[in-house]
């Protein structure tokens, strides 16, 4: 199955498209992928969009908090929308909508970072 | 009396086989006729228990390996993920949610806690230096009890 990550940028914000499974396996190419966008974009706002992410376990929330560790940083915010509510109840349980805003779209995850499409 | 119905695999401590793993378990207990939540919280646990044995157990040696073992008795199902590796010295502590012992690797420490959230019952037996056998067993609340 594994993952394919698509990326978009949107002035000072960066979506990061995720379709397929995010596990121990597949979460070292997405991190290291947005840690080269994060590096050369210095202070840059992260729209997770989930939607066609099917499975995630705990190496998914283990990736998503160092990134926000980094955004966070550069003085950046992290929105995640298309949450399936699988992933809903991970995210739950581990404290993640506490730091990162939850968003139904894309554009209202943007529109939310002040960036209208 | 019959053993009762199960399957067992033996693989790689690989982590490109751990997609493999959630799959071949959830097709297995797919005979139960469980809902999609059930299966995708089953294939969640077994995620967390082989990157555990792959990451802890045997800290990404690929010569490791991993068994896992799966029955059905009645409704509920019974999974074993065992390795052979380095073991947990401080089973307690693991449990704990938000511990793990490698943050420099980014491991968010919620692996055990998912385990018992979404199962209905979890017992780690480890030994330091001889490996770690994680059981954790579910009731399948069967869609057909539903329409009866």
């Amino acid at each position: 199955m594994g993952l394919q990550i698509e990326l978009k940028r949107h002035r000072k914000a960066l979506v990061v498209r995720l379709k397929g499974e995010l596990d121990h396996h597949t979460a070292e190419g997405l991190r290291a992928k947005l840690d080269e966008e994060i590096k050369q974009s210095g202070d840059i706002s992260l729209v997770l969009s989930l939607k066609g992410l099917t499975f995630m376990d705990s190496s998914g929330i283990g990736v998503i908090l160092g990134r926000y560790r980094q955004i966070h940083a550069g003085g950046g915010k992290m929105v995640v929308c298309g949450v399936h509510p699988h992933l809903h109840r991970l995210f739950e349980m581990s404290g993640l909508y506490k730091i990162i805003a939850l968003e139904n779209d894309e554009k209202a995850a943007l529109a939310s970072l002040g960036v209208a499409l | 009396m019959s053993r009762g119905n199960f399957m067992s695999l033996r693989f790689a401590a690989r982590s490109e086989n751990e997609s493999f793993a959630r799959v071949a378990v959830a097709a297995f207990v797919s005979q139960l006729d469980p809902t999609l939540e059930e299966i995708t919280d089953i294939k969640t646990v077994i995620s967390e228990a082989v990157t555990n044995a792959i990451i802890h157990g045997y800290e990404n040696d690929p010569a490791g390996e991993i068994a896992i073992e799966a029955r059905i008795e009645g409704d509920t199902v019974v999974i074993s993920v065992e390795d052979s590796g380095r073991g947990i010295e401080d089973v307690e502590q693991a449990r704990q949610p938000l511990y793990t012992s490698k943050p420099e690797l980014e491991r968010s420490g919620m692996g055990f806690t998912i385990m018992e959230n979404f199962m209905d019952r979890v017992e780690i037996e480890s030994s330091p230096g001889k490996g770690t056998k994680v059981t954790m067993t579910k009731r399948i609340e069967s869609k057909k009890a539903l329409y009866n």
